[in-house]
Parts: C-alpha cells; structure tokens; sequence
C-alpha cells in the first residue's frame, strides 16, 4: 500500500462516504478510515433517507441500494400522558417512480455506499481508530496517526467526517466539543414484526412506509421528540432529548423509551414485536451558531462533526451527505489547479456549502435551539395539554352547553400562560421559524 | 419517573454484539472525593447504565456495555473528570442495524 494519499477520509457514515465517493470517481487517491467492524457498525440514525442529496452522489441508487419502505404519510402527534392530538399527511403523489425519501438500516445503508465508494477507488481500513491528527510545525495537518502498527499515513489533505462524537478535530484544537445544550441523546430500538402486520397496522400496502414523530410529555418537559418509523420488517422506535435537560432532571433514557413504547397511541404498533437491537447516539442541536470553523490548512470537517443537522426538520443524513460531496468538489478543483490545500484554497469548501441549502436552511432557523431549549416546559408539556383539553371538550358529548365548553378551553389557555405569555410564544415560535 | 416497574439495562444490553477489549476501558474517571452533578448525573442518564455509585459515595464506571454515544464525554470531558478515548478499532459496541 502506498503511504501518501490524495486524501484521507476519517470515518465511513454519510459524510465520509459522500466524500469518499466523489473524491474516488474524480480520480483522486483516497483512505478512508472507520473504526468499526464494518461501515456502519458504529452509526445510528432514525434513519430517513432524503433520495435527491443521494441523486446528485449516485444517480442510479434505487437499483442496489438497501432501501426499507417509502415515506407516503407523515405523523406529527402532541401527546399528553393518555392522548394524543395528531395532524398527519398522506399523499398517492408519494407513490411515484422515484420516491422523494425511504426509510433505511444504516448499518445496511453504509456498508452499501461504502462498496460504491470501493468500486470508485477508496481504499477502506476497517477496524483501525484515528488518534490524532499529524501537524507539521506550522500547524498544517499532514497525516493522521492510526492504532495500527506503523500506523501514521500522510495525505495532501484530512475530511474529519467522524461524526457528533468525533475526537479528532477537537484533539487537535481545531473545533470545540459541542456544549451540553447543542446535543441531543437518542436512544432507540429495532422493532421486529411481519411484513403483514405492519402493512396492516400502518394502513400501508407493499413497500409504502409512514413515519411518525411525536412530541409533548412524551419528553417529561425536556426538549425532545419520539419517533417511530416503519420498515420493511421492523419498527424503528427512539426518543432523544437535549443532553444538558438529561443532566439537568437526572431523567434515564430507557426509563423514558419505555414509558413512549407503553404509551396508549404507541402500545399497540408494537404489540407483539421482538426486539433485536438497543442503541445511543448523540445529535447534533446546536444549529447555525454552533457550526464550526469548516476549513483550515489540510482539513476540513463534514457532517454529524460540523453540527450539521436541521432540528427543525429532522434532516442530518442529506446535510451530511451534501457537506461531504461539497467538500470532495472543492478539494478536486484545488488538486486540478494542482494548488496545495491551504486554508485559503480549502474556503472554496466553506464558499459552496455557504451557496448551498445545507447553510441557507441552518441560518433560517438559527434561534430555534435556543427558543425550544428555553421554552421546553410550556411548548412540550403545557401546550400539548391545552390542546389536548381542548379536543376533548370539543369531542366530549356530556350535556355541558357548548358555549360554557368553549369558555372552559378559552379560560384554560389563559389561565395557563396568560394573553401576554400566549401572544409572546406565538411571537417568539413566529420570529424563530422565519 | 412515576408509573410502572423500571425496566433493568441489561435486560436491553443484552440484544447487543460487544466485542470487549478486556484490560483496556476507553473511559476513565478522575479520583475525586464528591462526585459534582454532572458526574452524578451519569448514575441515572448514561443509557448503557455504565456509571454507579461506589460505597463511599464515588462514581465509578464500567464500559463493557457502552455504546459510544459520547454523553459522558460531553458532560464530563472539558472539566477533567473523566477521560473518553473511542476503544481500539474493531473493539466496543457492533450495531447490527444501527
């Protein structure tokens, strides 16, 4: 094996594949690095893939690809302890000839990309941990330093796709490790049930999917979200709330997934399933203003690792993807002028993603980490449970005269957050989500 | 938590492939006297249940069933009160579906 590369790729998830993918198929030498058994074997995700970011890496994935279900109807649930209220789209135009999303395995997923970027050219070292990142006496970085005997490999340039954990750049003082509040903890399990079943449960048929995603006192007053997302012969089921309201309430996590799984709307999606897999993994919250410095000289930093995640949206894996064929781009324009990967060169990275969805959508929502953070206890537990009072009563036939119900609901609202703190939510959920 | 018997860790660990690397914990825990809140904290919020108390009141951890999240890290690493390494390659936690 030659000791020198193009580039060096630090992990096998969607960013590093992405980048090892396009920076392979453009010709260039490339190591890619994962610490795991196999791709995948240390990644987890809900998981939901977003088919146009893959289209412009591999036009022709449908073909191969080890896709679960496509997405024809979306969830959106505001739970209370006993109920839920929910608003959910279905769509026949979500049965077209290219879905729009799937949803996937990732372990399945990555070993999948991770052999398209093989058969492009990247060479892949499994089980071999990154330690540090090898800097010459200007700072520049030069190489990385494996566990492997012998193991440092140098390269004109390092993409630290290692992911929201990634121990590299912040090693090398070239990122911070995210703060408490800019990090999500999920925790989730693999559901299995028959194919049939789920069809039947779902109100789906073949490969047709649904994804549910849930909020309200499902997160105890943390800021949080539940999911549960159909495949092929499986339930992925996870809940993950912000680190620092974890450490905050001393909630457990499995304490906190068991009581989702047992809620009444949940309970019965998963009657009978048989569960194979528990998992943790942390996500990236911060938004806009937690996204690092991107570039520097011989480096730059892709996906989970750069905090590119849209909470809002609950996109991470098209980001990822996105960031690491951008970057990919920019180093083969470098290379093809033949100029070293300086800072200076390496911004033309920074310069395409700033042009990119990936940023524009980051800085359209960035006072939303702070406003869900902030306000957790009235947008998680106190509105989900007016509305849920409200349903009721309107539902509810019990002799009450239907003006004294609507009074009821109308005095509840104000008493819980008063018409100044109503008006302020609206406002503050308005201005973030502008 | 108010409703319901708790469910035990171990009873969701055990679905999981470990390959251990035995003498080598990739996490650590600075001697201390009184654990803060954060160091705590990991008693109850680590989702592999890898940190307890010790009977003079310390916490101590054991990895064996840690998923590499990372939340330890996050809480505990910028202050020294504990050390976070990814084990060696090929060792730790195997996501089957991930």
């Amino acid at each position: 094996m030659i000791e020198r590369f193009d580039a060096i790729v630090i992990g096998a998830g969607m960013a590093g594949n992405a980048a090892a993918f396009t920076l392979a198929s453009r010709g260039l030498s490339v190591l890619q690095l994962e610490r795991g058994e196999y791709p995948g074997a240390k990644n987890v995700q809900g998981a939901i893939l977003y088919a146009n970011m893959l289209e412009k890496i591999i036009p022709d994935f449908r073909e191969d690809a080890p896709l679960e279900r496509h997405v024809v109807e979306q969830r959106f649930w505001f739970m209370t302890e006993r109920a839920h209220t929910g608003m959910q789209y279905r769509s026949e135009e979500f049965n077209e000839e290219r879905p729009n999303r799937y949803t996937i395995i990732r372990s399945q997923f990555d070993r999948w990309f991770s052999k398209k970027a093989q058969e492009k050219g990247a060479i892949l070292l499994t089980e071999t941990t990154a330690l540090e990142l090898v800097q010459d006496a200007y700072g520049k970085v030069i190489g990385v330093r494996t566990d492997r005997a012998g193991g440092t490999i140098m390269a004109d340039v390092v993409v630290l796709a290692e992911g929201v954990n990634g121990l590299l750049g912040t090693r090398a003082g070239l990122r911070k490790t995210p703060k408490a509040d800019q990090v999500a903890l999920a925790v989730k399990e693999m559901h299995f049930l028959a194919p049939e079943i789920i069809e039947q449960r779902f109100n789906i048929q073949g490969d047709e999917g649904v994804v549910i995603e849930a909020a309200g006192a499902v997160s105890e007053g943390m800021a949080g979200m539940g999911f549960l997302y159909t495949n092929k012969e499986s339930v992925s089921i996870g809940i993950g709330c912000i680190v620092s309201d974890f450490a905050e309430t001393g909630t457990s996590p499995y304490q906190l997934l068991e009581k989702f799984k047992k809620h009444p709307s949940i309970r019965p999606l998963l009657e009978g399933s048989e569960v194979k897999e528990y998992a943790a993994h942390l996500i990236p919250e911060g938004g806009f203003k937690a996204v690092p410095k991107l570039f520097g000289n011989g480096w730059v930093v892709v996906g989970d690792a750069a905090q590119l995640n849209n909470a809002v949206h609950r996109e991470g894996s098209n980001l990822a993807m996105t960031s690491g064929r951008l970057a990919a781009e920019a180093i083969f324009q470098i290379k093809s002028r033949r100029e070293p990967m300086t800072a200076d060169n390496l911004s033309l990275y920074e310069k395409m993603i700033n042009d990119s969805f990936v940023m524009k959508d980051l800085k359209k929502y960035k006072d939303m980490p702070a406003l869900l953070h902030t306000q957790s206890q009235n947008l998680f537990l106190t509105y989900p449970q007016l509305v849920s009072t409200a349903m009721e009563n309107f539902l509810r036939v019990d002799g009450t005269p239907k003006v004294d119900k609507e009074k009821a609901t109308v005095s509840a609202l104000k008493a819980k957050r008063g018409w100044t703190g109503l008006v302020g939510d609206a406002v503050r959920v308005a201005r973030a989500w502008r | 938590m108010s409703d319901g018997p708790k469910v035990r860790v171990e009873e969701k660990l055990q679905y999981n492939r470990y390959l251990v690397d035995p003498g080598k914990p990739h996490i650590a825990v600075a001697p201390h006297e009184t654990p803060s809140r954060n160091l705590q904290a990991m008693t109850t919020i680590c989702p592999a249940g890898c940190y307890a108390n010790t009977a003079t009141g310390q916490v101590e951890v054991v990895a064996d069933g840690c998923m590499e999240c990372g939340t330890c890290r996050i809480l505990l690493e910028p202050s020294g009160e504990i050390t976070w390494s990814y084990p060696r390659g090929g060792y730790g936690v195997l996501f089957k579906f991930g």
